[in-house]
């Protein structure tokens, strides 16, 4: 396992709190809530070590296009950057509903 | 994460709605209650998680596997529990075994307060997680403990959907359990295939045998022989219909697990020295209801 | 013979097995402390019917005899004396064999955890003295559900989710490994010190002579049974001395903090 940490700026709204997916087999567990401050953090545990510049990657893209001040909670169990920006995308959208 | 550019199953599945074994255990548990009156205990974000994963360099989930919600069923007040088979096999760890312990113990403590409280289970486990071995073994002895003092009071409804199965020590939650409801897709056995492989060698059973273990322990043998009470369709409303049906129905005549009379019978009539087949079981077996 | 044998022996005196019953179920009624007890154990017998449970394993009809001996045993006590039901443990395992699975041996095995969780509700002390080994479902089956579980303090005593070797296998992990994670990882230890921690046992027993009981070892042991059942008796007819216990103070916090928060969240609703 390894913890990984993120942090991006943000305008200062604050979302919803939003839960989605599982810490199965090449799936992901997402828990959003309101960051204390005016930024987005991400702190992640994934069962798959030596990918952080492929987080890093996936999640400068997508923090682009988000400006929520955020905690996202990421619990990884090997999912593809593919899935991980579908579940980033579901927890968003949960949020806002 | 990984580079390899395959979806999960769950997520594929996520355009079959009305699929309940492609449902998540949270949504199963919603399935269960009356729209709308689900009401989570315990839910991801009070973070009560299991403090033995990490330590063991493996991912928590938020939930530990296990959600617990308070509800309603036909009206009446009810908690449906639900195990979440992809994690980590829906095994049974400290806190998810303690959160179906409690919510079985707090069910029976509103029908000692004059507020019957219906409860039902949809389990999917290998068994005891083995990360948190003995505390899984002490928590299930929990569990079976809540579950036989509850159903003294209400009836308690286990459906096993699958695809994880119902295995261990959540196979003696429905052993356990008033009325058991399985579609054909389900197993529910004690020792799971590569457990029997292993133990007793590959002439007992070859856990690569899928038809053979499904004719074992699938629903439909299960219900043939009385050990599941309705067969249904992987269907969420016909699930949720049938439970509801169960508990209209109320207190089972004869526990299936006080039925030892009937089972030494059974037991006396067969041989087993000689090898038996599903389909002998189920000829023995049609006419006598437990 | 094996060791649950040697002590149900040396306690019970006697065994008398039920009508039909299968030969590795043993039961008898003894005096113990001035009252009538019911002493239960099982032991290997390479004659069995059900040839995967020859080894002292719970088996189907071990667990269907034994949970009727023990309903007998509720019906006889209805209106009067509830007779303590004291259970000898030193059982390898569950059976696992495929004709096992077709008569549902999880039934079977429900069937006689019910029995004994009924009797401890009737108020029946129900007892389990783990003398050997308790792995798997033959903890879970015959001592789960005691009110008071008492094991001796020996290397030979074994309460476990499951062996170390099909631990490893399944965990992906060398033997060895599994070894290191026991000693921080106080569940996952396979010596009865540190399944004590956890708070399971009502009392560890240091007897002299495990394998060969001498009349002082089985006084030493009687006197135990009797106060655990006095004990027994005081309390609840639950399992709740487990978790009030001072082990699981320490080792249990997560299943205090499930409970606890989650009876806040239940009456707020």
């Amino acid at each position: 396992m390894e913890r990984l940490s993120f942090d991006y700026p943000a305008s200062g709204e604050k979302p919803k709190r939003a839960h989605v997916g599982v810490v199965g087999s090449g799936d992901l567990e997402i828990l959003l809530e309101p960051s204390a401050d005016e930024r987005t953090h991400v702190a992640i545990q994934t069962s798959v070590t030596g990918f952080a510049d492929t987080w890093k990657a996936v999640l400068d893209r997508f923090f682009e296009g988000y400006e929520e001040a955020a905690n996202f909670d990421i619990r990884d169990c090997g999912a593809t950057p593919g899935t991980v920006m579908m579940r980033l995308q579901q927890a968003i959208e949960v949020s806002r509903s | 994460m990984t580079t390899a550019a395959q979806l999960p199953e769950e997520v594929l599945a996520l355009s079959a709605r009305y699929s309940y074994i492609e449902m998540n255990a949270r949504t199963r548990a919603g399935q269960l209650l009356d729209p709308g009156t689900f009401c989570e205990l315990l839910g991801p974000f009070d973070r009560i998680e299991s403090p033995w994963l990490p330590m063991q360099d493996i991912v928590p989930q938020s939930d530990d596997g296990c959600i617990v919600a308070k509800g309603t069923i036909d009206g009446k007040p009810a908690v449906a529990i639900a195990l979440e088979g992809k994690f980590q096999g829906g095994s049974i760890g400290e806190v998810s075994g303690m959160k179906m312990a409690t919510a079985l113990a707090l069910a029976r403590q509103g029908c000692e307060r004059g507020i019957p409280t219906r409860a039902v289970l949809s389990l999917e486990s290998g068994g005891v997680r083995l990360q948190e071995a003995n505390i899984g073994e002490l928590v299930i002895a929990e569990i079976c403990a809540e579950l036989i003092a509850l159903r003294q009071h209400v009836p308690v409804v286990v459906v096993v959907a699958g695809m994880t199965g119902c295995f261990g020590g959540m196979s003696l939650a429905a052993g356990l359990a008033s009325y058991v409801v399985m579609t054909r897709q389900a197993r529910l056995s004690m020792n799971g295939p590569e457990v029997i492989e292993q133990e007793a060698g590959i002439e007992e059973l070859d856990a690569r045998d899928r038809p053979l273990i499904w004719s074992i322990c699938g629903g439909a043998q299960r219900h043939a022989t009385g050990i599941a009470d309705v067969l249904v369709e992987d269907d969420a409303a016909e699930i949720a219909q049938a439970v509801r049906a169960l508990f209209k129905r109320g207190e089972p005549t004869h526990l299936r697990s006080a039925a030892h009379e009937l089972y030494i019978e059974r037991l006396a009539q067969l041989d087993p020295v000689q090898p038996w087949s599903a389909e002998q079981i189920r000829e023995m077996w049609k006419d006598q209801t437990p | 013979m094996s060791r649950g044998r040697t002590w149900f022996e040396a306690l019970a005196g006697g065994n008398s097995a039920q009508p039909n019953g299968p030969a590795s179920l043993l039961l008898a009624e003894a005096t113990l402390g001035g009252e009538k007890v019911s002493y239960l154990a099982l032991a290997p017998d390479p004659q069995a019917r059900f040839p995967r449970a020859r080894g002292g394993e719970v088996g189907v009809e071990e667990s269907w005899y034994g949970a009727r001996a023990i309903q007998q045993i509720i019906e006889a006590g209805r209106n009067g004396a509830k007779r303590p039901i004291l259970t000898i443990v030193d059982a390898t395992s569950q059976a696992y064999g495929l004709r096992e699975e077709l008569v549902g041996i999880h039934l079977a095995a429900a069937a006689l955890i019910a029995a004994y969780a009924e009797a401890r509700m009737a108020g029946h002390p129900v007892i389990a003295l783990i003398v050997g080994r308790a792995v798997s479902a033959s903890f879970l089956v015959l001592c789960g559900q005691a009110n008071r579980v008492l094991a001796f303090d020996d290397p030979q005593v074994l309460v476990h989710a499951m062996y170390k070797d099909a631990t490893a296998r399944i965990t992906r992990r060398t033997v060895e490994e599994l070894d290191a994670l026991g000693e921080s990882i106080v569940p996952m230890a396979y010596d009865i010190q540190s399944f004590n921690k956890l708070g399971g046992l009502h009392r560890l027993l240091h007897v002299a002579a495990p394998d060969a009981p001498n009349s002082e070892a089985v006084e030493q042991v009687k006197s135990a049974l009797i106060d655990a059942i006095a004990d027994a008796r005081r309390g609840p007819h639950d399992l709740s001395s487990r978790l009030a216990s001072q082990g699981a103070q320490q080792y249990r916090k997560a299943s205090l903090a499930v409970r606890a928060k989650m009876a806040e969240q239940w009456a707020a609703l």
